[in-house]
């Protein structure tokens, strides 16, 4: 498929798929919780009302850190889906995220700073994994260019076990689930209000959604690299660790920050490291 | 350019900063220091861009001076500092320094004595691409510090420190000799000049450290001055050694012998390039060296000592590579680059997150001089390249929020961009460009992290856990700096022109040099790399695009500013429905009405700073002793 294509059909097609998701997220939540859950359609239903509301902010910058959020959230998503550098993609991402962090800085809001403070944190605990996980990649297909490594004839996991369940680990971070909603939790009683997104409302709020949705995408495409050399495999799992994530979040409590960086740092050093030290005495 | 110019302008490049140092410290009027500095420095800038011009590397004579009263001239010099030192140590009752000195002094009074007149080298002075990048930095990144001084040490001397002695003759013409002998270090091949001007500019470092002379800055000279002169016992062991093994003094004579037969004398430059480089385990001296004025600060930090250090070991690259001393040298760096880079999220003092900054992004380079391949070399040229701009942009801005808030604490630069507009903006501008793709130091990491891949994947496991951290403590940095709690009055108040022109130069220059540094690449740098390795390196086209359109995406942000207020309705921000009339205070528990602070973290129970920097001096001693040990081995 040419590169370009599939980048349009990403830009097209991933917010449909990334709302369909956050649907059955909620959806699956409810039944897991014995509710009936909102229509699968609720999310976009969601932004398309947030749309429509007042603009309101407590300082008059604020929303332009996250409409670059958006952008730099979509143009990453359109560089892995392209085939570019992995490592490129992910510096991209770090840049996206790094402006929804100022975003809420600027905010300048107790709640939404410490959400801002908590999701560097996160950052800082799934950035390693992430990256060994990009080095990895590149161990056994010798490239970091996405498409090179998409078209490589073996199934990536078996030589990456470690690293895939490392990358699995990150992902519960990245995903702002629990026991790692640290910055902004889904649910409505905690201590941190809405953390990050406090101060977001109307359409800044329906951006960071739909930005979320491109990154979901973008994520479990990076899961789908793995099992790459076959592709419905690859869907088939993708889909799988979707709802594992979701079950994970309604099993667990929310960690403290401490348990959730030093584990994640303990995960990407034993597992994504000692996956990289075996691939390296192999070779 | 032809050659005849070089040899012209290389040794203009150096005795010139000696002659305005010496110039300088007869002149009391302020007028006319500035008019000397300022002419004196557009010079240098304008030699240092002719050099770019070069065709191929070139050898030179060395000055138009005959040989024998040349080094008559140099050995007393030598003479002259040796002796002021041990007069340093002796009045300092520190033994450690006179017993340094004097076992340094000794043997290169032996060396010289048996080996003297046949102590010649074909070429004393060296250009290539590598040089005219150092010189390019150090002209102009050191050029733009000492403009910016003239104005911030007016301001120090006047308003902020009226306690301390005003030597501000002294401190200009130090600042000049140092530059020169920075110049002599870049364009050196004669292994015994380049040791003159490294020791020299240790001697100018321990002078700046201690300007202010109070006790803390004494005793920060005195730890700089010690673990410098290790460096320099090292460097004169590995010249005499180099020597009696080779028969040769130049430097370029060693990078193309055999591995097996200099890699004790390499080893023992490359401890004394780790010395100066403030690698651990002597990255205290750095730290410790914040004590001075902002100007010094910057010059250690970005155009000259450290980068002398790492220039050392980036030259001796490819007779390390391959060999255990090279993986020695990287994994020193390696784990400065993690242990500074962990070691900065825990202090709130600006000076001190930079200056661990610093330490950390010369172990970067270290790392890539100790792999030592063409692409490790390329990626630690353009680490070089930005580092050294943006360092020297982000000391400069928080010399002039010191100045103006009475404070460097991070905490107190909350709502700076309301404070200090423009400081703030320029500071977001080095910030970005120390971190953020797709700034250079990214690039620069971007490249490294491939090149270690290649070479030692283990040692990925400290770039990756490093750049974790690099990005936690300039990201909560940033914030600090745009949140803004309460209405804030503007403090700014006027540059002077220097400080202008150092400033808004510096921040322009870090743009420039990511937009264009593909030319940088292709004009300088690679040139290089190919001149020694024989092999091309460089980024490929497609990614090159790519960074330039992230480029562009970041640099139209500032546009949405244009939509600033329009539209939008202002509302005080949540504070658990307890606001009182404002956002800024709040009815706490008791009904008390409480101000609302907020503090970044700085994750002191997480990290400590005493435990990392303990365990990092203990490992990198070890690692240091096992190469040298390693390197005596080859010999034996």
């Amino acid at each position: 498929m040419n590169p370009w294509f599939r980048v349009i059909l990403y830009l097209v097609a991933a917010p449909v798929v990334g709302g369909l998701l956050a649907g059955w997220d909620r959806r699956i939540s409810a039944r897991m919780q014995a509710r009936q859950g909102p229509p699968i359609l609720q999310p976009f239903y969601d932004v398309f009302k947030l749309w429509q509301k007042e603009i309101i902010v407590v300082r008059r910058s604020q929303n332009f850190y996250i409409l670059f959020f958006l952008l730099l959230v979509v143009f990453t998503g359109a560089l892995f889906f392209g085939g570019s550098d992995l490592l490129l993609v992910i510096f991209a991402l770090t840049l996206a995220a790094i402006f929804f962090v100022l975003g809420a800085y600027k905010a300048s809001s107790p709640y939404s700073f410490i959400g801002a403070e908590r999701e560097l944190l996160q950052m800082m605990a799934y950035e390693p994994m992430i990256l060994i996980t990009a080095i990895g990649m590149y161990m056994v297909t010798k490239s970091f260019q996405v498409h090179e490594i998409a078209g490589h004839p073996t199934l990536l996991v078996l030589a990456l076990p470690g690293i895939f369940l490392g990358f699995l680990y990150t992902l519960e971070i990245k995903f702002r689930k629990s026991p790692f909603d640290l910055s902004c939790s889904h649910h409505a009683h905690q201590e941190l209000v809405r953390g990050i997104t406090t101060e977001f409302s109307g359409r800044a709020l329906g951006m960071i959604e739909i930005a979320h949705w491109y990154e979901n995408v973008f994520l479990l495409g990076w899961v789908y690299l793995f099992f790459a050399s076959s592709p419905v495999l690859g869907v088939a799992v993708s889909l799988l660790v979707f709802g594992f994530v979701i079950f994970v979040d309604n099993v667990f409590t929310r960690l403290k920050w401490q348990a959730a960086l030093k584990s994640a740092w303990i995960v990407a050093a034993v597992l994504g490291f000692g996956n990289i030290l075996v691939l390296s005495f192999l070779r | 350019m032809h050659t005849a110019t070089a040899v012209t302008l290389v040794p203009t490049m150096i005795l010139g900063p000696f002659a305005a140092g010496a110039g300088l410290l007869c002149l009391r009027f302020d007028k006319v220091r500035r008019i000397l500095v300022g002419t004196v420095t557009v010079a240098l800038c304008c030699c240092a861009l002719a050099l770019i011009g070069l065709p191929a590397p070139v050898g030179l004579s060395g000055f138009p001076l005959d040989n024998h009263h040349l080094n008559l001239l140099m050995l007393l010099i030598e003479a002259g500092m040796g002796l002021y030192v041990v007069y340093v140590g002796i009045r300092a009752r520190h033994a450690l320094i006179v017993a340094l000195m004097l076992a340094q002094a000794g043997l290169m009074f032996w060396f010289e004595w048996t080996y003297g007149s046949r102590l010649e080298a074909a070429h004393n002075l060296f250009v290539d691409k590598f040089s005219v990048i150092m010189a390019l930095i150090n002209g102009v990144v050191g050029g733009g510090i000492c403009l910016y001084a003239l104005g911030y040490m007016r301001e120090y001397h006047e308003l902020a420190h009226r306690d301390v002695a005003d030597r501000r003759p002294f401190f200009f013409a130090l600042l000049f000799v140092f530059m020169g002998a920075m110049f002599g270090i870049i364009f050196a091949n004669n292994l015994l000049w380049l040791f003159l001007f490294w020791e020299m500019t240790t001697l100018c470092s321990f002078l700046l450290i201690g300007y202010t002379q109070t006790e803390e800055a004494k005793r920060n000279a005195l730890k700089a001055l010690v673990m410098n002169l290790a460096g320099g016992l090292a460097f004169a062991l590995g010249i005499v050694w180099f020597y009696r093994q080779s028969g040769s003094i130049e430097l370029q004579t060693l990078i193309a012998s055999k591995k097996a037969l200099v890699l004790l004398p390499a080893a023992l430059l490359c401890f004394a390039g780790i010395t100066k480089a403030a690698q651990l385990p002597f990255s205290s001296w750095l730290l410790g060296a914040m004590v001075a004025p902002t100007p010094v600060s910057a010059l250690l930090h970005s155009s000259t000592m450290v980068k002398a250090g790492v220039y050392l070991v980036l030259r001796l690259a490819p007779v390390v590579t391959g060999t255990t001393v090279g993986l020695m040298v990287a994994l020193v760096g390696a784990i400065t680059f993690l242990v500074g880079s962990l070691a900065a999220i825990t202090t709130s003092d600006a000076k001190k997150v930079l200056a661990w900054s610093t330490v950390a992004n010369l172990g970067l380079i270290v790392l890539c001089g100790g792999i030592g391949t063409a692409s490790a070399v390329w990626a630690g040229l353009l680490l070089i390249i930005f580092h050294a701009v943006a360092k020297c942009l982000l000391f400069l801005c928080v010399g002039i929020v010191e100045h103006k808030l009475h404070s460097r604490d991070i905490e107190a630069m909350s709502g700076l961009i309301l404070n200090m507009p423009r400081v703030a903006v320029m500071m977001l501008i080095g910030m970005a460009g120390m971190f953020l793709a797709p700034f250079g130091m990214l690039i620069s990491k971007w490249a490294v992290l491939k090149a270690v891949v290649d070479a030692f994947p283990a040692l990925s496991v400290f770039i990756v856990f490093g750049s974790a951290a690099t990005l936690f403590f300039w990201v909560k940095w940033m914030g600090k700096l745009l949140e803004v709690v309460r209405p804030r009055q503007q403090v700014e108040g006027t540059l002077s022109l220097g400080e202008s022109i150092a400033l808004y130069g510096l921040s322009g220059a870090t743009f420039l040099a990511c937009l264009f540094f593909p030319i940088l690449s292709t004009a300088l740098i690679e040139p290089y790399v190919a001149s020694v390795f024989g092999e091309s390196v460089a980024m490929s086209q497609g990614n090159i695009i790519i960074m330039t359109i992230m480029m562009v995406m970041v640099m139209l942000f500032p546009l949405s500013f244009i939509n600033y207020g329009r539209g939008v309705k202002v509302m005080d921000a949540y504070l658990g429905g307890a606001n009182v009339q404002s956002s800024v205070r709040f009815l706490g528990s008791g009904a008390h009405v409480e101000d609302v602070t907020m503090n970044n973290y700085y994750l002191r129970g997480f990290f400590s700073e005493a435990w990392l920097a303990r365990w990092g001096v203990i490992s990198a001693t070890t690692i240091l002793t096992l190469m040298l040990l390693l390197a005596f081995r080859t010999v034996l």
